[in-house]
């Protein structure tokens, strides 16, 4: 699919913030799965934009505010072409041993609870497992607009949470059954209806299968990212992924458009990446 | 049987310690008293305490300071030093190794998991490029000794090691109220050390900076070595700061003075990975800088020591140094290591089980003595106690032998006695290579029998002279 987007968030701040340093990850990355055509961010306020790399590949811009602010507005625009391969993520550049992605964090960690729900999930073998897991986080949990950033123990309790907690709970199950599992942001098409598609921000999971590689996971949705899934960033959490970290909260208001300019990839532009 | 430092099995005076020998038989206990009144007086007056973590929350105590120094030859430090800097390059490689390249995991040296799901090892540091390539600024090796010959590293301490004030505020002491005896003996200097820091400090900044301007990090007053942080900032005539003094603005790192904002090129920072940046590390931390991570990745601020430097430092990584010392160096280690067993192995494990009271039991990431068991110092129900977290927990153990830590004579209630040591020496490592000051600071057990030499488990530190004989 070619699909252009449009990510308009404006922030408020009950009172004006004296300084403001903020970290993005908001710009997503090639892989064989999706083709950046183009991509910018743009700030309503002068404010340097100073580019980085993370640890993880993540494209990472730092932006630090000294003037007073009452209200922050940012767009993102871009356009991106999507192939289909059923949740598989090859082609892009892999920075860690897949060993790293069991670590635990304080986010995905792991106790009695999770583990007795990894063990309610059988399976014969790794993928079918990972799928159990999705389908039955997909059953199970409620998903609300906003994320509660609890540890995923106290999210498979309580069975509600955001796209981004949901992940974490999958991700703890894989760790403690010993499948290397990361954290995806990015975003997600929704539809058609008539013809129209709706745009979400959206966070997933991938999984490590021996045999295949890396597997993407949207509990969510209950099936694999699809090329309505655009994914933008990487980490073995949340926190090391998150689109924006911030040193001041406000009420965001957000605005999401969507135009899928082609149903089908234009396979000159993958061409041209693989070059 | 514990190897004494002062005398030798037949009795006589080992060489090093002629001179105190010499001089504790002309002293009689009263002018001893005298002197360690007046030594706990300039620790009072000096404001030098520190917090005690556990029972009493913020309690804060007088570390006792035994007057007797602990003597090393010159030639015993010759050997010494040499595997500190043996020990501190390889730590150093070793860092760089598995935020780089990985070739000591590729080449099983050490086990993957013990790398990559090392709770203090920090994914973010990967790729990154640390200034000058120096990841341990500044190392404290805690060495002990159980003969003549050999020197055994009980732990490596490659975060922000503390305990340097001790060390040059024991130096004072005995310079000021021991004058008979450090006049007796050529005693090599260690005031030099804050000049020391500051030197290497300068010597790791950004190559942007001309004039570099240093600084040292202080979580706050509430941390139970605050006052090691004063007094180094003000040794070196730097400036101690909190979070709340900086600010990053456009990848730079700023202190907000009254003449206006004054950029930072070095930061001594004895908070904690964890606490750093809450945009990098906990959102919730209030003691680090926003954005000082971005900073230091951008390459405009040097962080001493770097972040991430605890992925080598913990005990079961230690159980790997002989062959990461190896590997890397292609040399044979100088320092021992203490017999470890590992219990993260099952057939260790059974082994640790089986012979518990004779055994000391250590947490991994534990530290400060806290956490520990020392078998042979311990009641049944402590032993079944530990047992039961072993077996649950194996992972985040390790066990030693019970070590007869060498001795040396101290002041004591009932005299002049025998007391268990052990000795941190401070390794310094910059852009110009590695500089350790002779000595460092021993820790006693002021208990009889006591082989714990922690501050926080009523150890007592001496001052530790090397001396040309």
């Amino acid at each position: 699919m070619r699909i252009r987007i449009q990510h308009r968030t404006v922030t408020i701040f009950e009172e004006p913030v004296g300084a403001l340093i903020q970290v993005l990850r908001r710009t997503p990355r090639n892989y064989d799965g999706q083709h950046v055509r183009h991509w910018r961010i743009d700030l309503d306020q002068d404010v340097q934009m100073i580019p980085a790399e993370d640890a993880f590949g993540n494209a990472v811009h730092n932006l630090s505010y000294t003037r007073p602010l009452d209200d922050l507005g940012m767009t993102i625009q871009g356009e991106v072409e999507t192939r289909e391969f059923h949740g598989v993520v090859r082609g892009g550049h892999e920075r860690f041993p897949v060993g790293l992605y069991l670590r635990e964090t304080p986010l995905t960690q792991t106790d009695s609870t999770i583990r007795k729900f990894a063990e309610g999930l059988g399976g014969k073998d790794t993928l079918e497992t990972l799928h159990k897991l999705m389908a039955a986080l997909h059953d199970a949990m409620e998903v609300e607009p906003k994320a509660v950033n609890l540890p995923a123990p106290t999210i498979l309790a309580a069975a509600r949470g955001a796209s981004s907690d949901v992940a974490h709970v999958f991700i703890a199950v894989a760790r403690g059954l010993g499948i290397p599992a990361r954290f995806i942001a990015g975003y997600a098409l929704l539809g058609p209806e008539q013809q129209s598609w709706r745009l979400t921000t959206r966070c997933w999971a991938e999984a490590f299968v021996e045999s295949i590689g890396w597997i993407g996971f949207d509990p969510v949705e209950g099936i694999s990212p699809s090329e309505a899934h655009i994914r933008v960033s990487m980490a073995l959490d949340h926190l090391g992924a998150a689109p924006l970290r911030t040193t001041a909260h406000g009420t965001v208001e957000e605005r999401l458009d969507v135009t899928v300019l082609a149903d089908h990839a234009d396979h000159a532009g993958f061409r041209q990446q693989q070059q | 049987m514990a190897f004494d430092e002062m005398y030798a099995a037949d009795g006589s005076v080992r060489p090093p310690y002629a001179g105190v020998a010499q001089w504790l038989a002309g002293v009689n206990p009263e002018q001893l008293e005298r002197r360690r009144l007046e030594a706990e007086l300039f620790y009072r007056r000096g404001g030098i305490t520190f917090a005690v973590y556990g029972d009493n929350q913020g309690e804060e105590r007088i570390i006792p300071f035994d007057i007797i120094p602990r003597i090393l030859s010159s030639a015993e430090w010759a050997r010494l030093s040499k595997g500190l800097e043996q020990r501190v390059r390889a730590l150093n490689m070793y860092l760089a190794d598995i935020y780089g390249k990985q070739r000591a995991v590729k080449a099983g040296i050490v086990p993957e998991d013990l790398v990559w799901r090392n709770p203090a090892y920090r994914p973010e540091m990967a790729g990154v490029e640390v200034p000058h390539g120096v990841y341990v600024h500044i190392a404290g090796i805690d060495i002990v000794r159980i003969d003549a010959d050999d020197f055994y590293v009980l732990e490596d301490n490659a975060r922000t090691p503390s305990g340097v004030s001790y060390m040059l505020g024991g130096r004072e002491i005995c310079f000021r109220l021991m004058a008979d005896l450090y006049g007796a003996h050529k005693v090599a200097p260690v005031d030099n050390y804050p000049d020391e820091l500051v030197t290497m400090l300068r010597s790791v900044a950004p190559r942007s900076a001309d004039n570099p301007t240093i600084a040292l990090l202080t979580p706050g007053q509430f941390n139970s070595a605050y006052y090691e942080h004063s007094f180094l900032a003000d040794k070196m005539g730097v400036e101690l700061v909190e979070g709340r003094d900086l600010f990053v603005k456009d990848a730079c790192v700023y202190k907000r003075t009254t003449e206006g904002p004054r950029k930072v090129d070095v930061l001594y920072r004895r908070v904690d990975d964890d606490f750093i940046d809450p945009l990098a590390f906990r959102p919730d931390s209030m003691l680090g800088v926003p954005g000082l991570f971005g900073a230091y990745t951008a390459g405009n601020v040097t962080l001493a020591n770097a972040v991430g430097t605890g992925a080598a430092d913990d005990k079961a990584i230690y159980t790997y140094m002989p062959e990461i010392v190896k590997f890397f160096l292609s040399e044979e280690p100088i320092l021992k290591n203490v017999p470890t067993w590992r219990c993260r192995d099952p057939k260790e494990l059974s082994y640790v089980l089986d012979h518990l009271p004779e055994l000391v039991v250590k947490e991994v990431h534990g530290s400060g003595g806290y956490g520990m068991l020392v078998g042979p110092q311990s009641t049944k129900a402590e032993i079944e106690d530990f047992r039961a977290r072993l077996k649950a927990n194996p992972e985040t153990y390790i066990a030693q032998p019970t070590l007869a830590l060498s001795t040396c004579p101290s002041f004591v209630a009932s005299g002049i006695a025998p007391r268990h040591v052990d000795l941190r020496p401070f390794v310094l490592t910059g852009a110009n290579g590695m500089k350790i000051v002779p000595g460092g600071l021993t820790r006693v057990a002021m208990r009889e029998g006591s082989l714990v030499v922690n501050s926080s488990q009523g150890g007592g530190t001496k001052d530790t002279w090397v001396v040309d004989l």
